[in-house]
């Protein structure tokens, strides 16, 4: 950090001599404190859920939502500043908008996901303006059923929509992270804010490229997950919030949604019992150690 | 100076020669559609206990040709109302996709999609009035069938320069004249809405669109209805009238060419 009070971190858009853009980097920081998000995208569904760390015992509970829906299929979680991500979803919304004025049809995952990209990596060129303090998670599902274009007016041919391949997949879940500055990757799971690193280490044990986790499942592990990312702030408390988008023929008809409240209690319900577990097997794994008889260095490592 | 006001403050003609008056308009004020091109007939509509049903041919016509046979006329909004359109179908298709807007938007909110049928004629009502005092009207006759804020069955007209009227029992185009004399019949006045069920609408609906496809050259005998009740909606878009027969035609005398 050789470049830091040189003056390279004063203004947007200003390379340092050793190449990076410290402007874009402290937004990244700004993520770093907000509340933890994730993302699970599983064969059925993208599950979205935030960690929403109550400031003030007079916040109404359950309002003030953080998961925003666009489109229809389309939701948005993110981490940072939130007014940021207010107007990060608000952009997101008017992009799926002019899709369809201009497709008559909704915007796939994918491509609401590089045109944030593109409009995030803009609030990095600039003096005027500064970088989104906010990393958002995109998850949607594509429908794999052929769509009626918007307005259409008859069926249209029998054979449908000419320009198709046979056999090629059409549709299915999206999930996307897009970064401070622009970055965005397609994730199988995605984690941000304050308790990443956790949230991150568990995501990779559920091993979701392998495809074997149901929707419903994707729902209770993003819920413990959102514990375990709380244990490090253990002393704030917290609200859960959760959304979920499916395939056609699941629970939500391929529309983003909030999770069901009696789910959502569920799922909390199992992931605090799956947090009391833990406790427990560690009290007896430090009991069995202390038995053993050389304690002490090896369980502070 | 001279005694031509019209000519003061104007280059001279014999500086700078005479005006070149092609770039003066000629044509007349600027227009928007005068006529609608690809149009629907009728739609008619009953209000019954517990709801209102709403029937519509699957025509769109080109003039007098009969162009489209397979056109969705009836368009559901959110679950909760639904739209009957006559006249031009392309209009038809910018209102659908305008609603669909307004459903997405909707959504965004913790409530999700709040609106009724009710508020939805009065947003209807209000576009096409701005758009007939721009001059430039959308060129639709609309019934909206649905639920008021009471959960009480809704149904009102609107057409293209805004007007709006409610009735028991409503029709747009030919059927205005043809279908209203019969719903009348069928359903006076002093008749309350708690005798009439859903069987007697449907039936109704059914009677009048046949007496349309006799009468209205621009009918079809393809039909699509929709049933509002507080179940939800049953849209049925491939109805057909059965066992017309044009044997009467040959008992009437007095049109055309005849032998005795």
């Amino acid at each position: 950090m050789t470049s830091i009070g040189t003056g390279y971190d004063l203004s947007n858009s200003v390379f340092s001599p050793d190449g990076r853009n410290f402007q874009v980097e402290y937004a990244a920081k700004a993520v770093e404190n907000g509340g933890t998000a994730i993302g699970i995208r599983c064969e059925g569904g993208v599950v979205l859920a935030v960690e929403k760390i109550i400031t003030s015992k007079l916040l109404k509970p359950d309002a003030n939502k953080r998961i925003a829906t666009v489109d229809r299929h389309v939701g948005i979680v993110s981490a940072g500043l939130v007014p940021d991500g207010r107007h990060f979803v608000s952009r997101a919304r008017d992009e799926a908008a002019s899709w369809r004025s201009v497709y008559k049809g909704p915007i796939p995952v994918s491509a609401l996901s590089n045109r944030l990209g593109s409009y995030v990596q803009a609030y990095t060129l600039y003096s005027s303006v500064r970088p989104f303090g906010v990393t958002a998670i995109v998850g949607g599902w594509d429908s794999e059923a052929e769509l009626a274009v918007d307005g259409q007016v008859g069926s249209g041919p029998k054979l449908g929509s000419g320009g198709k391949v046979d056999g090629a997949k059409a549709g299915g879940p999206g999930l996307y992270m897009i970064e401070p500055s622009g970055l965005y990757w397609g994730y199988h799971g995605a984690a941000t804010g304050k308790g990443r690193q956790a949230a991150k280490a568990e995501l990779e044990k559920l091993d979701l490229s392998s495809g074997n986790l149901s929707l419903i499942d994707a729902v209770k592990e993003a819920a413990r997950i959102i514990y375990v990312a709380h244990e490090d702030s253990k002393d704030k408390e917290f609200e859960l919030e959760m959304s979920w988008v499916s395939s056609l023929d699941g629970p939500t008809h391929g529309r983003h949604e909030e999770v069901p409240r009696q789910l959502l209690e569920e799922a909390e319900k199992a992931a605090k019992k799956a947090l009391e577990g833990e406790d427990d097997d560690e009290e007896e794994e430090q009991e069995e150690t202390k038995d053993s008889g050389n304690s002490g260095e090896r369980m502070e490592e | 100076m001279n005694h031509y006001p019209e000519i003061w403050g104007r280059p001279r003609d014999d500086i700078y020669g005479p005006y070149n008056s092609s770039y003066l308009q000629t044509t007349g004020p600027k227009t928007y559609t005068q006529s609608p091109a690809v149009t629907g007939t009728s739609v008619i509509a009953v209000k019954f206990n517990g709801g209102v049903a709403i029937v519509a041919d699957n025509l769109a016509s080109y003039g007098s040709l009969a162009r489209f046979t397979d056109v969705k006329r009836l368009r559901v909004f959110s679950d909760s109302a639904v739209i009957g359109f006559s006249g031009d179908v392309s209009d038809m298709q910018y209102i659908h996709r305008l609603l669909g807007s307004i459903d997405i938007r909707e959504n965004y909110s913790t409530h999700g999609n709040m609106l009724n049928a009710k508020n939805l004629h009065t947003y209807l009502s209000k576009v096409l009035y701005k758009r007939r005092s721009e001059f430039n009207p959308l060129w639709n006759h609309l019934l909206v069938a649905g639920f008021d804020e009471d959960k009480n069955p809704f149904l009102s007209s609107a057409d293209l320069l805004g007007t709006t009227y409610s009735a028991p029992h409503l029709a747009t185009g030919f059927g205005a004249h043809l279908a209203i004399p019969i719903l009348r019949r069928l359903f006076p006045e002093e008749k309350p809405l708690e005798e009439i069920t859903k069987e007697h609408a449907e039936a109704a609906l059914r009677e009048c669109l046949k007496v349309l496809w006799y009468r209205d050259a621009r009918s079809l005998d393809k039909y699509s209805m929709a049933v509002i009740t507080a179940e939800g909606i049953e849209l049925k878009e491939d109805q057909v009238i059965g066992a017309q027969s044009w044997a009467f035609a040959e008992s009437i005398k007095g049109y055309g060419a005849q032998i005795n």
